[in-house]
């Protein structure tokens, strides 16, 4: 069972590049936690966001209320979703891990090693843990689109934290995809035909999404924390 | 259009009332209370972050809610319409940002002196160079000597109650000058909060123009406190006796205003852990951050209070004073580079010598809970985690 140190607050830097979906993960994040009856708040960072350049969303994530707001400039969760933040520093803190704190957890969507010896220094010395696994090549397997690499992300922190369910998932995935309007069972009757084809659709779209969030849940199982490695590098 | 109004005073609507809660922005907020406020004229003039209040106001005057609303040229001339128009007997609301209210600041510091009633929103972004859109507060700083009362909301539910209350504040016959409501850009306007919010078909009794200590101005009327009796027409000496007049009389007002923040919201300063070694103080989103400070010590067992000030004007220099009377330390976050609120904390008390002047953060940056919690650990001879830069 992997699970890193239960807390009851986790503070989140996602960081990646415009049209991957980071500012959506943060959204749905923070439905997962209201599901679960958890707090969550999510600040998005203003500024220019456009496709492939740098963009950040921070999420805290907790069992009591928060009271603080922010981007959150010391994360105990960092996420980035593109090799390139850290290989090209395509990102608002430089180094990735600007601000990281102790025992913390990293997870990087990656094809190939992206630490240099650097940083392999400055996470050992923090005890961090850097989970990398390719999230872009398990999306394109599992859904056929690239675009359900933040789903894989979501799914690989929600299952090493284990703060919420899977059920938890799925309905604020839903809500995210098909809005609050559709999931009452009686209204859909009354749909329009094309209402109802872009409807199953987007079921589709559900469904395949909710594939990889479960196959993220089976990879994060698989993970030991507790061992010595600061690199757990997972084959997809 | 008919709304179905309800029209109730304020301290019932604000500690009677039943309440159902919203999960909304706190610009929303802001333009909720005004919703309830039976404002009868609203002027905007757009600037960011502002500029969602005043848009959602101008929603509800589309509603029916609000009998005007226009938009000005610039500040300057919104601030001059809005005294304007509440000489004239009307209830007004406007709102601004950062260089927006420095613009209109030569009407606004002239409010007080004239009794023009009303409420302002301030919406705070950073006015000193770089230009930034982002919430630092130092703009509060120019408005402290102007002598409208000032309130500091900490969060969206703090923003719709300050706004609803200073409706009311703000046409107390002993009191009868500006209040304004500042919150911090971004972080409050834009970002949503839980707020327990009163039914809309409730509204705020509307205004009794007879009964206010000015009279109200028409075509025949004119202004009860300027041309007619210009000082400037007169002799220095009388310059100066009326200026003194008016000042004094504008600061006793402020001051009464005082005993209305404790009816409506509860007092000046809410206190926490009264008597611990620490003690935090902080307005507007800085209280966020020192509340969520303050919960971190007493998870770690540390001896460390809080104190929230509500009001900046007028100041709770009595509460202030017993607040921190048995405190050790004092620490002050603020989000602007001069610190002053720090300035009014050591102002306050006898022992300044005791106040952290810090932590700050410039140009609307987050103000991070870590940074609080370094200067407890170090007030309190504690090893702390190094934070990496």
């Amino acid at each position: 069972m992997a699970s890193i140190a239960k807390r009851k607050r986790y503070n989140m830097r996602i960081s990646g590049l415009g049209g991957q979906g980071v500012v959506t993960t943060a959204h749905i994040l923070g439905s997962c936690m209201d599901n679960a009856g958890k707090y969550a708040s999510l600040v998005p960072f203003f500024g220019s966001e456009k496709r492939m350049a740098p963009v950040e969303a921070y999420v805290r994530a907790s069992s009591e209320p928060i009271y603080e707001v922010g981007e959150v400039v010391y994360p105990d969760i960092i996420m980035i979703y593109h090799s390139q933040v850290v290989t090209h520093g395509k990102s608002y803190t430089m180094p990735f891990y600007t601000g990281l704190k102790k025992d913390s957890l990293v997870i990087i969507n990656t094809s190939v090693n992206v630490l240099e010896e650097e940083d392999i220094q400055v996470l050992t010395k923090l005890n961090a843990k850097v989970v990398q696994f390719d999230a872009t090549e398990l999306a394109l397997k599992i859904a056929g689109t690239e675009l359900a690499t933040n789903m894989a992300m979501m799914g690989m922190v929600l299952g090493l934290t284990q703060l919420v369910t899977e059920d938890n998932i799925e309905k604020a995935v839903r809500e995210r995809f098909l809005g609050t309007s559709f999931v009452t069972s009686g209204g859909t009757a009354s749909l329009d035909s094309a209402i109802e084809k872009k409807f199953k659709k987007k079921e589709e779209l559900l469904a395949k999404n909710m594939e990889v969030i479960n196959k993220t849940f089976e990879l994060a199982d698989s993970i030991d924390l507790t061992s010595d490695d600061l690199v757990i590098d997972l084959a997809v | 259009m008919s709304l179905n109004k309800t029209y109730k005073d304020m301290d019932y609507l604000l500690n009677e009332a039943p309440r159902e809660q919203h999960f909304i922005t706190g610009a929303q907020a802001m333009a909720e209370a005004v919703k309830r406020a039976s404002v009868d004229m609203a002027i905007a003039y757009p600037i960011t972050p502002q500029s969602e209040v005043m848009h959602l106001v101008g929603d509800i005057y589309a509603q029916g809610h609000i009998k005007e609303y226009y938009r000005a040229e610039e500040e300057l001339g919104t601030m001059s319409a809005i005294a304007g128009a509440a000489r004239a007997g009307v209830r007004v609301f406007t709102a601004t940002s950062g260089p927006g209210l420095l613009r209109g600041l030569e009407a606004i510091v002239s409010w007080p002196g004239h009794r023009v009633p009303c409420v302002l929103g301030v919406l705070t972004r950073v006015i000193n160079a770089p230009l930034s859109i982002q919430p630092d507060n130092i703009e509060m700083a120019y408005l402290m000597h102007s002598g409208i009362v000032m309130l500091h909301a900490e969060n969206q539910q703090d923003t719709f109650d300050f706004t609803l209350a200073a409706f009311a504040i703000t046409e107390k016959v002993d009191v009868y000058i500006p209040v304004s409501v500042a919150t911090e850009g971004f972080f409050v306007t834009h970002a949503k909060g839980y707020v327990d919010m009163m039914s809309e078909e409730l509204a705020f009794t509307e205004p009794d123009p007879y009964h206010a200590p000015v009279p109200v101005m028409d075509n025949e009327v004119p202004p009860a406190r300027i041309q007619r009796d210009a000082p400037v027409q007169k002799s220095n000496f009388m310059s100066y006796l009326i200026h003194s007049v008016w000042q004094q009389e504008v600061w006793d007002s402020n001051r009464r205003a005082m005993k209305y923040i404790y009816q409506y919201l509860g007092g000046p300063v809410e206190v926490l852990n009264p008597g611990a070694d620490v003690m935090l103080v902080a307005s507007g989103c800085a209280a966020a951050q020192a509340r969520e400070a303050h919960r971190y010590a007493q998870e770690e067992g540390l001896s460390v209070g809080f104190v929230k000030v509500r009001s900046i004007r007028p100041w709770p220099t009595d509460e202030i004073r017993d607040a921190l009377k048995d405190a050790k330390t004092v620490i002050v976050p603020e989000h602007n580079i001069i610190g002053w609120l720090c300035k009014e904390v050591k102002a306050s008390i006898p022992n300044s010598g005791i106040v952290v002047e810090g932590p700050r953060v410039y140009g609307g940056m987050t103000l991070p809970v870590e940074l609080i919690m370094t200067e407890i650990y170090d007030a309190l001879g504690m090893e702390s985690e190094i934070l990496q830069a």
